[in-house]
């Protein structure tokens, strides 16, 4: 079966007053149906970019799609024009963000934000939208929905909000679900509140998920691959547990072990975590011919100067830019 | 070992208007309510909990950095601070620094790092200018900083090198006591191992002690000895890093642990994920029982009639909770 999403060597220029840089250089990926990925990465290393460009919606003038196609069911996103977007947005393909706070509108009841998806993508009538948006709020597990359907975006909590958010995005059964670090400004229960609630959803629905996080554990929970992204390009990608348990990639490794994970077993030996020195590069030394993270590998040679590394692909599905992948 | 702080029933209330109240009507939100607890000299303590919990509040009342009223004692090398005037406090301030959570607000754009690091040097001690300079070239080294970077402003450097300048300058009194308060939670993933790393080598060189405001549970582990875990303001459990992770008890501690994502695959199929419902209850409006009854997955009718005091269940181990009471 065609997947649901194909990105082919999608190339993204955002012009800063120090030149044209590749922010996205050179990233392929698929998404099936009622598949769930996750890219992870670093500030600054094109994860949001992806998606926004998928959505259609690069800071206009800034950022633009230099080459590549976004074939979502068959049609390529980087030639649709601006009305057809605006009809897949928020209908088939929909998107919610890190901050619920601000995502919302301060001066319109929730129920008439998430109301205002139907009216406008299902010429849903204002009674008919109205109801559904209660039905959307009971979906996702707000309390008492006939009776904050009414309330201001202020009188939820930040987990309240989110499911809102959530509501909205899920309003017109989109095919694909963007979260863009969903839990990040919330609480560890609250944030185990929404991981239960997008998998039931997804089971539910069948929406393909994409979600984006620098979060290990919340990707060995959600996703089943993921895509290590590092400087606009694609370390390595995978299936989850076979990264976890084997990375490819010197980054991605590092990725891993320098976050201090909860164990099993916590009367273990407290030893010094694995750092990656450094931080990601700027804009400026993007698109460079060599690999963009040589700086902080403590694998380094001179090859790795030299040129871009080749996707080096492994019987295990997993494939990693980087030329000593087989020796990490 | 000898007990460098000593906090016995802090709380810490915020005057607040009363919604709906008439003219003058006042009433007060109770942040931080009758907690206990010690940090040992050289350990680090944690106190977790989510927003809202009072962890901030109440290592920054010991730092005596809120306008809150605070009541209760805090006894630093047995030694109350809580009664000293703003004047007599400098002896106290050289002893007890903090490490706050954004590098970016905490720093003054408008300062050298120099400046920045030199600042508690000024305030707080009569050192001379080449004392003072001598020891700002040390911290600079100390945690990883480079002599050239010196003359820089904030906004030249990256969010994990900001936070070097604040250790720097919270170091820069030779203070007995650290409150780092969410000291990584704003940097990248990568950085934060920096930082960690960085910590636990000052504590070991400087014979530090810390207070470690987090509610990254995973950083928590990594970093502390003993653990306070708070909600709504009263500390539920609190316990020595082995007991409270392989034993947590509280109910509330069992459902924040197994609510942490791992990547841990041993960790994930042992652990039955416990999802409490709803909202924590309004702080202006407490239940009369256990705080955390409405939400609990194992309340009982007596858990909303009386509140729980933080009892012993085994050794090294403290659990407010009328169900879990095991000695």
């Amino acid at each position: 079966m065609e997947p649901l999403l194909k990105v082919e060597n999608l190339r993204i220029e955002l012009s800063t007053r120090a030149g044209v840089a590749p922010v996205i250089d050179d990233l392929s990926f698929e998404l099936g149906h009622n598949e769930s990925i996750s890219f992870v990465g670093e500030s600054g290393c094109g994860k949001s970019m992806t998606a926004l460009a998928i959505m259609g919606l690069l800071p206009e003038g800034i950022g633009k799609v230099a080459s590549g196609k976004i074939i979502f069911d068959g049609e390529d996103l980087t030639k649709a024009s601006e009305a057809r977007l605006r009809d897949l947005r928020g209908n088939d393909i929909s998107m919610i963000f890190q901050e619920p706070m601000t995502s919302l509108n301060p001066v319109y009841t929730v129920g008439e934000q998430i109301a205002e998806v139907l009216r406008e993508h299902q010429n849903l009538s204002k009674v008919a939208a109205h109801n559904a948006a209660i039905e959307l709020l009971d979906a996702v597990r707000i309390p008492n929905p006939k009776g904050r359907v009414n309330d201001y975006p202020f009188q939820m909590s930040g987990g309240q909000r989110q499911r809102v958010m959530i509501a909205i995005a899920l309003a017109c059964k989109p095919k694909i679900l963007i979260a863009d670090e969903p839990t990040t400004a919330l609480d560890v229960t609250v944030q185990a509140q929404i991981f239960d609630l997008l998998r039931d959803l997804r089971d539910q629905t069948g929406t393909s998920i994409i979600m984006i996080t620098h979060d290990m554990g919340a990707v060995a929970e959600m996703a089943e691959r993921m895509i290590v992204m590092y400087a606009g390009r694609k370390a390595e990608e995978g299936k989850v547990q076979q990264i976890i348990e084997h990375a490819r990639h010197p980054y991605t490794k590092g990725l891993i072990s320098c976050v201090p994970h909860i164990m099993a077993d916590p009367a273990f030996e407290r030893e010094e975590l694995l750092e990656i020195p450094g931080i990601v590069p700027g804009l400026a030394e993007f698109g460079q011919d060599r690999c963009l993270f040589a700086a902080r590998c403590n694998m380094v040679t001179d090859k790795c100067l030299g040129a871009r590394p080749p996707e080096v692909s492994f019987d295990t599905g997993q494939n990693a830019a980087c030329w000593r992948a087989e020796e990490v | 070992m000898t007990e460098l702080l000593e906090i016995e029933n802090l709380t810490v209330r915020f005057p607040v208007r009363r919604k709906g109240g008439g003219f003058g009507a006042k009433t007060y939100l109770t942040a931080v309510d009758n907690v206990d607890f010690t940090v040992k000299k050289g350990e680090t303590l944690a106190i977790v909990g989510e927003s809202g919990s009072g962890k901030t509040t109440a290592a920054l009342a010991i730092a005596r950095l809120v306008s809150g009223e605070t009541t209760g004692e805090v006894r630093l090398e047995g030694k109350d601070i809580l009664p000293l005037a703003q004047e007599d406090l400098k002896a106290m301030r050289r002893k007890v620094q903090v490490i706050f959570q954004d590098p970016y607000s905490s720093l003054n754009p408008r300062q050298r790092a120099e400046d920045i690091v030199r600042e508690p040097l000024d305030s707080l001690t009569d050192k001379t200018v080449n004392e003072k300079r001598g020891i700002v070239d040390d911290l600079f080294k100390a945690v990883g900083l480079r002599p050239e970077q010196k003359r820089l402003f904030p906004h030249q450097f990256s969010g994990g090198q900001r936070q070097r300048i604040g250790i720097a300058r919270a170091l820069s009194t030779r203070p007995e006591v650290i409150i780092c308060d969410e000291p990584v939670s704003a940097l990248d993933v990568a950085v934060q191992a920096q930082i960690l790393n960085l910590l636990r080598r000052l504590q070991a060189d400087f014979g530090l002690t810390y207070l470690f405001i987090s509610h990254d549970l995973g950083v928590v582990q990594h970093m502390c000895d003993s653990i306070a875990v708070m909600y709504m303001g009263k500390i539920v459990e609190y316990a020595d890093r082995i007991s409270l992770f392989s034993n947590p008890s509280h109910p509330y501690t069992e459902a924040l642990l197994s609510a942490v994502p791992t990547v841990d695959a041993r960790r994930r199929a042992e652990t039955k994920r416990i999802l409490i419902p709803g909202d924590p209850p309004d702080p202006l409006n407490l239940p009369k029982g256990c705080r955390f009854a409405s939400r609990c997955p194992i309340a009982e009718a007596r858990c909303s009639q009386s509140e729980p005091a933080l009892k012993p269940v085994r050794d090294g181990q403290l659990v407010a909770c009328h169900l879990r009471d095991g000695l």
